[in-house]
């Protein structure tokens, strides 16, 4: 006997897709995640793109779950109560002799079966975004790329998934995974537990596992990207997702309004060896502004509000690695998921469950929830509506934080609701608490009292984000 | 809809002085809405002394302060909503709000004032390098921390910026139990006052490194030290002087932002200079019957300065209750010119016939000026020509223009300040 049917190791956007989708079976799964949230790695920091499917090498896994993806995003935010919008995407040409590589870009997108796409002429562009810049030739317009919240798409899954009884163990680090006659062991920090089946969705330690279990060793490199956040007055500077065009300037960094309203500029690309490196760099910020300021005219960087860094699972084969491992039967590898594994995640989980109900001869369950409400924001009330909301329930009369304007309610929301808030930045990802230009300077206190309150702990245990991360480190004079 | 004379947001310093002084110019009908759970704003904290020489010729902490004008507006019978939060004014002057109680309720008003006072710049702002782990601070959020709930952030500090809240707040962590290892301010001199340079740096042996900023940040969960560099002219870090030092806590005190978003909102003009609105002779902003006061305005280094500001906006939003826009804009509008080595002046514009007798114009310099001049002109001719041993930015400075003066002068197109160095 197993302890469970399938464990899944990582709750970012791969793990917590798996997850969800085969909570549509009767299957017993597990999420094992080292942090103390689910979107704690590469998930939580990354441009929040739901990518059209243009840039992956046709016939590439890659090409093939980002157009899945990208057609599965819209009805899935709607399901899932997640914000998601599509509104397009510009690559630049900024050099005359790049027009050739721009019409190839469009060559690739057509044979990749993305729909709608054209090139524009200068003007045309210049017309939709007045604020490109005037040094462009001409750009590839793509009218199904859209923009999503990466941390409500990855809570919305898991909070879905759970409901429909997969289980979460966090602060759990899986230190070896043995194999056995049938099925594996994994030993972690919190205790032994074993798995018919395991789906590795570890982000960049994908390979760690990985070669734990297999001789067909893989490698993956954590590449860094480096973002800038520009406050919600500078949010509208662009409407459309602004990229320019893989040339002498390299790759990456784009310009985008976020699903939320705030603009966002990068990332950068610098492969590290630390997997644990999601610290910003002078040089590396310094290129997210230059590279933008190309593209963009009047970029009111005066407005930055944070910056942050992620890190990409790039595996060196350059492709999604999904599937069972032929040495190590029952192991499902959801390796190298980099960009545009936030746009493929559903499919990425529609494609594990796929294998996984084949093997197993899964049987669908009669009870399964396909939806899930968010936390209720009275922002998107009407005045009566809101007045409604505060006579049932006060606290979504009293603002806490000033900023992105987030009621006492919403935050007791995300601290009860399934798989709830435990830290500061688990109510900041899922309320926006915190996350406007004051950055939590005036909301702090009341928010750790609230934590505290509903945690039932003391104010000296809040953490930011989980364990090692305390807030207060005394009382006044107590040495 | 409720209606009222005058609707004060905020009732930090600025809007109780603004309420008080309303009340006296003969205003009946006056509604204080402050956001947080007492009156008197970021004073509630600020339990340091040194508030109200100038206004009460005594040393005050600032609760002490507040209380004063907190009896006057309860003497007054001036209403006030706390825990309230106003989420909109519309033009027309309909004051939008909400808090547990009563819900989500609107207010007509006859004259706003607007005296939100003003936020911190957060890490964020000034795009440092490195991690983001727990133990960075601003330094008015430590303050709070350690002021009203008695906790402490951290043992081993370190504090960028030199405004005042960070050197009274290295004193402070001081006098708790931490040890405040160094101040690092990025500019050439401090961006606080020199009386509390020597009251709350040299006093306790705190070493201040100017042209000095944070190149790095370490910790992934707690904030475990920080890499200083000195800075050249450009104000960027010189490689080779990096230097660690290991701490658990970082504060930021590296500038105030006026809290204007409501006033944008609205349509209220905002001077880029101040990040606060534009204001004529009588504090009014560019909508009428708008008026401004206190940090909102511009930030403030003494409390006594935005009381007095605010004594001034809450007379004339009296008098445009009583008698209406009559007084407004006569005359012609005179610009004041703030020229080298002036930063900006408040008020940036003033119509003569309009002004009281006498005008307190304030101001700020860019830089640190040592045995300088500041000059006045009236169009072009130099008025006055006033020996200063030193101007620095963290000090705020004022002139006084005289009606009269103006009035007589022929032909008055401008008024220009400017500094000259001796």
């Amino acid at each position: 006997m197993f302890d469970y049917d399938v464990m899944i190791i990582g709750g970012g956007v791969s793990g917590c897709a798996c997850a969800r989708e085969l909570s549509r079976y009767k299957v017993k799964v597990c999420v094992l995640e080292k942090e103390e949230d689910v979107c704690s790695g590469t998930s939580k920091a990354n441009s929040g793109i739901v990518h059209g499917g243009y840039d992956a090498l046709t016939g590439s896994l890659k090409a093939k779950l980002n157009i899945r993806g990208n057609e599965m995003m819209e009805q899935l935010s709607k399901d899932l109560d997640f914000p998601f919008k599509r509104n397009g995407s510009l690559v630049l040409c900024l050099n005359e002799e790049d027009m050739p590589n721009l019409k190839a870009l469009l060559d690739r997108g057509i044979a990749n079966g993305v729909k709608d796409l054209q090139i524009l002429k200068k003007e045309e562009v210049l017309f939709m975004e007045p604020n490109i810049s005037d040094d462009i030739y001409g750009a590839l317009y793509s009218p199904s790329v859209g923009i999503v919240c990466p941390f409500h798409l990855n809570i919305a899954l898991a909070e879905n998934a759970y409901e429909n009884g997969v289980e979460f163990k966090f602060n759990t680090e899986v230190f070896h995974i043995k194999k056995r006659d049938e099925g594996y062991k994994l030993q972690t920090n919190t205790g032994e537990y074993t798995a018919k089946y395991v789906v590795n969705a570890a982000g960049v330690y994908a390979d760690k596992f990985h070669n734990m279990v297999s001789e067909n060793k893989i490698h993956i490199t954590p590449r860094k990207g480096e973002y800038c956040l520009l406050d919600k007055n500078a949010g509208k500077h662009v409407s459309k997702t602004i990229f320019a065009l893989p040339g002498k300037y390299g790759k990456g960094v784009l310009v985008s309004p976020t699903v939320h309203g705030n603009l966002i500029l990068g990332p950068t690309a610098m492969d590290i060896d630390e997997k644990e490196g999601t610290n910003t760099t002078r040089e590396g910020l310094e290129q997210v502004l230059s590279k933008a300021k190309r593209m963009v005219k009047n970029l009111p960087i005066r407005q930055v509000i944070t910056s942050f860094a992620g890190l990409r699972a790039h595996e060196d084969g350059h492709e999604f690695i999904i599937g069972e491992l032929e040495d190590a039967k029952g192991f499902i590898d959801c390796a190298g998921i980099e960009s545009p594994g936030l746009t493929s995640c559903p499919a990425i989980g529609e494609m594990v469950t796929e294998i996984l109900k084949e093997k197993m001869g899964l049987e669908k369950k009669k009870n399964f929830l396909a939806t899930r409400k968010g936390i209720l924001s009275p922002k998107t009330l009407s005045k009566e509506e809101h007045m409604a909301l505060i006579k049932e329930n006060p606290a979504y009369g009293d603002i806490i934080c000033r900023c992105e304007m987030v009621t006492e309610g919403e935050i007791i929301d995300a601290i009860r609701r399934p798989l709830g808030a435990k830290s500061l930045d688990g109510i900041k990802r899922r309320t926006r608490l915190g996350y406007g230009r004051c950055q939590a300077g005036f909301c702090l206190p009341r928010t750790m009292e609230i934590l505290a309150h509903e945690r039932n702990m003391s104010i000296f245990d809040v953490t930011k984000s989980g364990k090692d991360s305390k807030m207060m480190i005394g009382t006044n004079k107590d040495t | 809809m409720k209606e009222y004379d005058i609707v004060i947001i905020g009732g930090g310093p600025a809007g109780l002085a603004a309420a008080v002084s309303a009340k006296k110019n003969g205003i009946k009908n006056i509604l204080i809405l402050e956001r947080d759970k007492e009156l008197g704003g970021i004073l509630n904290q600020c339990i340091h002394n040194g508030f109200g020489l100038h206004t009460f010729k005594e040393e005050l902490t600032g609760p002490e302060y507040a209380e004063k004008f907190i009896q006057q507006v309860k003497e007054g019978k001036i209403e006030y909503k706390r825990n309230t939060m106003v989420t909109d004014i519309s033009p027309k002057k309909v004051v939008t709000a909400m808090n547990h109680e009563e819900g989500l309720f609107e207010i007509q008003a006859k004259a706003v004032v607007l005296a939100m006072g003003c936020r911190e710049r957060a890490r964020g702002a000034l795009n440092i390098p490195g991690y983001r782990p727990a133990g960075i601070f601003s330094a008015g959020t430590a303050q709070r921390f350690v002021n009203m709930e008695g906790y402490l952030p951290g043992r081993e500090v370190v504090i960028l910026g030199s405004g005042d809240i960070g050197l009274i707040m290295a004193r402070r962590m001081t006098f708790e139990g931490a040890k405040v290892k160094v101040v690092a301010e990025l500019m050439p001199y401090s961006g606080g006052l020199k009386r509390n340079i020597v009251q709350c740096l040299d006093d306790y042996g705190i070493p201040l490194k100017l042209r000095h900023t944070v190149v790095d940040i370490k910790g992934k969960k707690r904030l475990e030290g920080v890499v200083l560099a000195e800075v050249d002219e450009r104000g960027k870090p010189i490689s080779g002087t990096e230097e660690f030092y290991s701490c658990d806590t970082l504060l930021l005190s590296v500038g105030l932002i006026p809290e204007n978003e409501l006033s944008m909102a609205m349509g209220v003009e905002i001077n880029p200079v101040t990040m606060g609105p534009e204001v004529n002779e009588i504090l009014e902003t560019s909508m009428e019957g708008v008026f401004a006061c206190g940090n909102v305005l511009h930030v403030h280094d003494l409390v006594d300065f935005v009381s007095q500001e605010a004594a001034t906006a809450g007379k004339n939003a009296a008098l445009y209750v009583k008698m209406g826009n009559t007084r407004k804009r006569k005359g012609k509008k005179i610009l004041l010119n703030a020229k080298e080595g002036i930063r900006y002046t408040v008020p940036g514009a003033i119509h003569v016939e309009n002004m009281d007798e006498n005008l307190m114009v304030r101001f700020r310099v860019d830089n640190v000026y040592k045995n300088c001049y500041i000059n006045m002109y009236l169009n072009d001719e130099r008025v006055m020509h006033k020996k200063c041993l030193v101007l620095t930015p963290g000090e705020m400075e004022e002139i006084k223009l005289i009606k009269e003066d103006l009035l007589s002068y022929p032909n008055l197109k401008t008024i220009t300040l400017k500094i000259e160095e001796a």
